[in-house]
């Protein structure tokens, strides 16, 4: 059985694009409350992206896809499938892309869902609108990985939940700035990170959170996909994993012999920190920032629960003309207002009155 | 705001959808059924850029009850670059930021949540326009 998955119909990205609120909380701050900087010297990230007090992941979704339409160029009225990808959709019943497609101008002619599998339901919803343009289903589809992460106060989590996503457009592979060669998905029933209805913050099962989830997940994913399509470490420009801190990534592409130049124009988490489903998303808009036509890219995410996508895609030409039309990732991991813990406290509502 | 009417002027608020006047070009938001120009009522849809300057503006520190819990937050008047004035939110920026003529863009913000239960509006403010 072949296990790599490829449409029928050469499909690829159109368009792309990013999006990362302003604020910025240092980890130093999470540390000088609830540790007294006694961690100080192992602190996960420098800093993370923190939303205005206006902001979520319908309103960050709808950012990051103006920037994919800019470079696409299509008319949303031809977007038939509008996806969104978080842990952190503002609605437990009432999709994201309702609102979304709506400001867009994508109404009413498509379908739209929610998708949600952790730090990976950006690359789900990217799998979901390849194979929905790659069956003839439609001409583009939308798929947006986003969030709004939270982390319980003093959790360890929380010196790295951050928000921030973006959001890409699949269509045919002739007017793609990136054709996907192929991809490969890899899920297991694995208990290392979840939320309960109705509760506010995610539980991790400490055991689990490293070799036998993140580790082990892409791992498989990425040496199937490379397998598959005959590629090996050195074919592949720039690779972009999922990362939860600064360490994982870095450890995971020693593991899978991918050298630090390779993942280096995608490791934006010392900056911004984890962006769960916007995580490996925004890492791979950063690289294809950076990418010349020809060059293969390497997408792989982890979602806890636990799964891996994993994508390689080829650049073409078409780069050079769109990638100038809406603001680079870079950009947005540039701009920053640092902010305090009080009014991160504020601001994300981790003061409960009752 | 109730829920019907937000949901009748959603194209307003999410996509700055006013209306042009096909007899004398006039612009005008929030749309109009006569033209204030030249009193045609021959108007058609008509879309803004999102983009203007500030005209005036102000900060609230004593807020109704539904924006209690944002303050402080600033408003202002807008310019839009097809003509009309605005009054809008502003979004990213601090009090101490604001400045007249200041180049603005519209981005889509929550504008308040309905209580724990009920609906989250969205809608335009502006910001200052990113130097990409
Ligand atoms: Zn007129």
């Amino acid at each position: 059985m072949s296990k790599i998955m490829k449409p029928i119909r050469q499909t690829g990205i159109i368009g792309y694009g990013a999006y990362i609120p302003k604020y910025r909380l240092p980890a130093s701050e999470i540390s000088n409350l609830w540790r007294d900087g006694q961690d100080e010297n192992f602190l996960p990230i420098k800093q993370k992206s923190v939303p205005g007090p206006d902001e979520d992941t319908i309103t960050m979704s709808i950012e990051a896809a103006q920037n994919a339409l800019k470079r696409a160029g299509t008319d949303p009225q031809e977007i038939r499938a509008v996806w969104v990808g978080s842990e952190s959709h503002p609605y437990a019943v009432k999709p994201s892309g309702t609102v979304v497609s709506q400001i867009l101008g994508i109404v009413p002619d498509t379908v739209s869902g929610d998708f949600e599998f952790a730090c990976k339901a950006g690359t789900e919803a990217m799998q979901a609108a390849t194979a929905f343009v790659g069956s003839g289903m439609g001409d583009y589809a939308l798929a947006i990985g986003m969030d709004t992460a939270q982390g319980k106060p003093g959790d360890a989590l929380e010196y790295t939940a951050a928000a921030g996503g973006a959001a890409f457009i699949m269509g045919p592979a002739e007017e793609a700035v990136a054709v996907l060669e192929g991809s490969y998905s890899y899920v297991t029933d694995t208990p290392d990170f979840f939320r309960r209805a109705h509760q506010k913050y995610p539980e991790h099962g400490n055991r689990f959170t490293g070799d036998l989830a993140y580790f082990h997940h892409i791992y498989n994913a990425v040496t199937t996909l490379m397998e598959e399509l005959n590629l090996k470490p050195s074919d592949f420009a720039q690779a972009v994993f999922h990362q939860p801190n600064v360490k994982f990534p870095r450890k995971k592409a020693k593991d899978l012999n991918f050298t630090d130049l390779q993942i280096k124009e995608g490791l934006l988490v010392d900056f911004i920190g984890n962006t769960y489903a916007g995580a490996s998303v925004l890492g791979f808009t950063a690289a294809l920032d950076k990418a010349e036509p020809g060059d293969r890219l390497l997408l792989a995410s982890f979602g806890s629960g636990a799964g891996s996508d994993a994508f390689s895609f080829i650049v073409t030409d078409r780069i050079k003309k769109v990638r100038s039309k809406a603001p680079d990732t870079q950009y947005y991991v540039r701009r920053e207002e640092k902010i305090d813990y009080a009014r991160y406290a504020r601001w994300r509502k981790k003061i409960v009155m009752h | 705001m109730d829920i019907p009417r937000y949901w009748r002027l959603r194209n307003q608020r999410y996509r700055l959808e006013g209306t042009e006047c096909t007899e004398c070009g006039e612009k005008s938001f929030p749309p109009r059924c006569v033209c204030a120009k030249c009193k045609s009522d021959s108007l058609q849809p008509f879309r803004f850029s999102g983009k203007g300057t500030i005209y005036s503006f102000s900060t609230i520190y004593q807020a109704l009850d539904t924006f209690d819990k944002d303050i402080p937050y600033s408003i202002a008047l807008v310019k839009l670059e097809e003509g009309p004035l605005i009054t809008t939110q502003l979004a990213d920026i601090s009090p101490d930021e604001i400045k007249i003529k200041l180049p603005v863009e519209m981005v889509i913000r929550k504008i308040y949540e309905d209580g724990e239960h009920g609906p989250i509006q969205y809608g335009y403010k502006f910001r200052p326009v990113l130097n990409k």
